[in-house]
């Protein structure tokens, strides 16, 4: 049994704190991107709606990621830069994504008329790519940063299957946020994204285990196994069911709209789970662990101690944000 | 061009100049915005809802720039500058993340209820939400100034097996240099705003839209920058007497002084030639350098020449020379704008057309100071502990490169449409049904930049 120093349990605590960012950034970022990703496929009012839909939120969605690279940075420098190096191109590809996708949502709105579908490819475009890169980084991550033939194979396919994850997640965020006809337009899209999304977990779960024994043992021994065969067997009804659901939406007078969403943000969180449980101690894969990783102690408990007392301050304002905007999309209109 | 230190050098200062003209913006802008809804609500004039309708948009489209860049210096620090988070990582790394906590977040979310939450929120939460956006991106200038100054004047900690370690955080917040270089940045700020603000409203008054509205953005502009520029020249010099305090090698690049001498001379212009260590063509004016850094006609000044360390000295030498340059105009044009708004109501044309021409001015300023404060801190990293050299990362110079090179060429598309996009609201809001067509009008050489990029674009 370790001692509970702060040097144990502080890097532990911090892991725990950027795990939270970074899901919460998946699932927030995600449904946006995917927003995005779809808005190649509408046009004219109905694409201004699905951007209408996310534009009050897009800004503090992203801010969960520049949270999960600032706690990568500050908790685990030495883990920032090695990830990040190894990672050099798909990053730059990313921030390229985010960056077009980012000014081309305020853009479109304020440039002339002529330059508008401009700014709208750029933001499908830009919404694309950044899934794609991320999806690949992803893959890159699973099998430690080794790019023989395989490997790229494997991240390539991961890339896609996040592109349409992302996509399923915005779908089924319009489902909520939409009425009418662009409603039956995304009830179809998820059903188009649902299956491949699937594919896409699938691959993940089946691969992270024959990358390194030690994975396969945390899952594969008893009684882990047994103890752990809920969460690929949950998110497989969830797949099950959602195909069900999304067969019979939309429903009269709009009820089980949320259905989707949610089930798709239960997916991403078993999902994430699933990971995270895989890879916990190590913070690069199989190289350097949390503890290996970590700043100093007392610094750690310098950011800790702020964290904890801001961060339910973030949820609660973000809330009261997301209450404003309840209900389905409106019309973005500056006034 | 096959130097990964020279490159990723020239990758972060492109990225992070990018990034500092957006916050530059926004910081001010906030607060200008929740003046227009503070005076709306106590006179309920239309004319200050019709300046914050306005800039808002602009508020909004200088914030999303100033996320994306932000964003991507995020993820700079550690890829570009591995060696600075190893080292001083205790330190800078909980600065960063209260930056994150405490005002990243609060602008991001009240930022949409501010944007679009006109008609779902009552006056009062509006108004609050304006609020606090603007404490949010002041709080952010406030930590990322506290980490800038530590690198410049680093105080409250150890070094202990070569990383620094955190002793006294009230030392490490309040470093020597941070209340001036956060004042300074404050007001260039400040008068960022203004004269964007101030030239835009120029221009819309050159094109004869002269409604309430823009009379009142006109208005404020102006006599912000009018009452700001003279503090800020005198805070600046504070600035300057700290520096020579702390960096006095830094002082000797900005005034091209090679020699230690007492009774130093102001060089007013020169070419720093590091290879004779003198200027060549130097224009000076005895003793005036002496006066105003130490307040003594014969005082001694540190040389360039007296110093082990020492940063690139032309660079300095006119980046302080512009900056220097353009508070002097500032100065010049917002009280003769002022003068003649208090006189008469209006403005002169030709003054309107300065003012137009100035309307990025303030970023031009201060890129130029931060250029000075920055390359000024060279060979540093951080002051006497870590060297830019000893930071840089393995990362291999093609990759730097290509990556640099498409950096550059979204900024550039992006600045570009930035300003056209700008002049297209103006130009847009100028021109509704109600109001005559406006007289084409010639209106100086940002506005036919601003056409030419709209029409390229």
């Amino acid at each position: 049994m370790m001692d509970l120093t702060p040097a144990t349990w502080l890097p532990v605590a911090f892991a725990g704190l950027m795990g939270l960012a970074v899901l919460l950034y998946v699932v927030l970022d995600g449904y946006d991107l995917g927003v995005g990703i779809l808005s190649g496929a509408a046009q004219g009012e109905h694409r201004d709606r699905m951007i209408a839909s996310i534009g009050p939120f897009w800004d503090a969605n992203e801010t969960w990621l520049v949270l999960a690279v600032g706690l990568l940075l500050v908790a685990f420098p030495q883990a920032h830069g090695a990830i990040l190096g190894e990672l050099y191109l798909p990053v730059a590809g990313l921030l390229l994504g985010l960056i077009l996708r980012g000014v081309a949502f305020e853009f479109r709105a304020k440039s002339a008329v002529g330059h508008k579908v401009w700014w709208d490819r750029a933001f499908v475009a830009g919404s694309t790519l950044a899934a794609l890169m991320q999806g690949y980084m992803l893959g890159l991550y699973i099998v430690g940063f080794e790019r023989t033939a395989a490997n790229v194979s494997f991240a390539l396919l991961t890339a896609l299957c996040l592109v349409a994850g992302y996509a399923f997640l915005g779908a089924t965020w319009l489902i909520m946020k939409t009425e009418g006809e662009l409603q039956r337009r995304a009830v179809a899209w998820a059903r188009g994204t649902l299956v491949l999304s699937g594919i896409g977990m699938a691959a993940v779960s089946i691969v992270t285990p024959l990358v390194s024994e030690r994975i396969w043992d945390s899952w594969f021994s008893l009684p882990n196994f047994v103890l752990l065969a809920p969460v690929p067997l949950v998110t497989a009804a969830l797949f099950g069911a959602l195909g069900v659901v999304l067969r019979h939406l939309p429903a009269r007078s709009d009820r089980f709209c949320w259905l989707p969403f949610v089930g798709a943000v239960g997916i991403f969180m078993l999902g994430f789970h699933g990971l995270a449980y895989s890879f916990f101690p190590y913070i690069v894969p199989d190289k350097l662990t949390v503890w290996q990783a970590a700043a100093a102690p007392e610094s750690l408990m310098i950011i800790f101690v702020g964290a904890l007392v801001v961060l339910p301050i973030i949820v609660a304002y973000s809330a009261f944000a997301y209450r404003i905007f309840w209900g389905k999309a409106t019309d973005l209109r500056y006034y | 061009m096959d130097d990964p230190l020279l490159l990723a050098r020239i990758q972060f200062a492109a990225n992070i100049s990018f990034h500092i003209l957006f916050p530059t913006i926004t910081i001010a802008l906030g607060w200008v915005l929740l003046f227009f809804k503070l005076r709306f609500n106590r006179t309920g004039n239309a004319a200050w809802m019709d300046a914050y309708k306005f800039w808002v948009k602009i508020f909004a489209l200088s914030f999303a720039l100033g996320v994306v860049s932000g964003i991507t210096m995020s993820f700079q620090f550690g890829t570009n500058w591995p060696g600075f988070m190893n080292t001083v990582g205790n330190i800078a790394g909980p600065l960063l993340a209260y930056e994150i906590l405490t005002a990243f977040f609060l602008e991001a979310g009240f930022l949409g209820i501010m944007l679009f939450g006109w008609n779902r929120v009552s006056n009062r939460v509006h108004t609050l939400a304006t609020v606090l956006v603007a404490v949010g991106t002041t709080i952010s200038a406030f930590w990322i100034l506290v980490l800038n100054s530590w690198m410049q004047t680093p105080a409250g900690f150890e070094m202990r097996d070569g990383v620094a370690h955190a002793t006294d955080w009230w030392a490490i917040v309040f470093n020597p240099s941070m209340p001036y270089r956060l004042t300074h940045m404050l007001l260039a700020s400040g008068l960022t705003a203004a004269f964007l603000v101030a030239g835009i409203s120029a221009f819309h008054w050159l094109r004869r839209d002269r409604s309430p509205g823009v009379m009142a953005g006109l208005r404020t502009g102006v006599f912000l920058a009018a009452a700001l520029i003279p503090v800020q020249i005198f805070v600046g010099d504070m600035h300057g007497l700290n520096t020579l305090e702390h960096q006095p090698a830094k002082i000797a690049a900005m005034e091209g002084i090679w020699e230690t001498r007492k009774g130093a001379p102001m060089v007013v212009f020169g070419l720093p030639d590091e290879a004779t260590k003198s200027n060549r063509f130097e224009i000076a004016i005895p003793n005036i350098a002496s006066f105003y850094l130490t307040h003594d006609w014969q005082g001694e000044v540190r040389g360039l020449n007296s110093f082990e360390h020492r940063p690139p000295v032309a660079p300095v030498f006119f980046a302080f020379r512009i900056m220097v340059g353009i508070g002097l105009l500032m100065l010049a044009t917002s009280w003769l704008a002022a003068w003649q708004l208090h006189r008469s109501g209006e403005v002169h044309r030709h003054v309107a057309r300065v003012l137009v021409a100035m309307t990025f001015a303030g970023w031009i300023a201060t890129l130029s100071g931060w250029y000075v404060t920055e390359i000024g801190r060279q060979p540093w990293l951080v002051t006497g502990i870590l060297t830019a050299k000893q930071a840089a990362s393995g990362v291999a110079a093609p990759m730097i490169a290509s990556t640099l090179i498409g950096y550059l060429l979204v900024y550039a598309g992006l600045l570009a449409a930035y300003v056209a996009t700008i002049f297209y609201l103006a130009r847009k809001s100028a021109a509704p049904a109600d109001h005559s067509p406006a007289e084409p009008v010639r209106a100086g050489g940002a506005t036919a930049a601003g056409k030419a990029v709209a029409a390229a674009l």
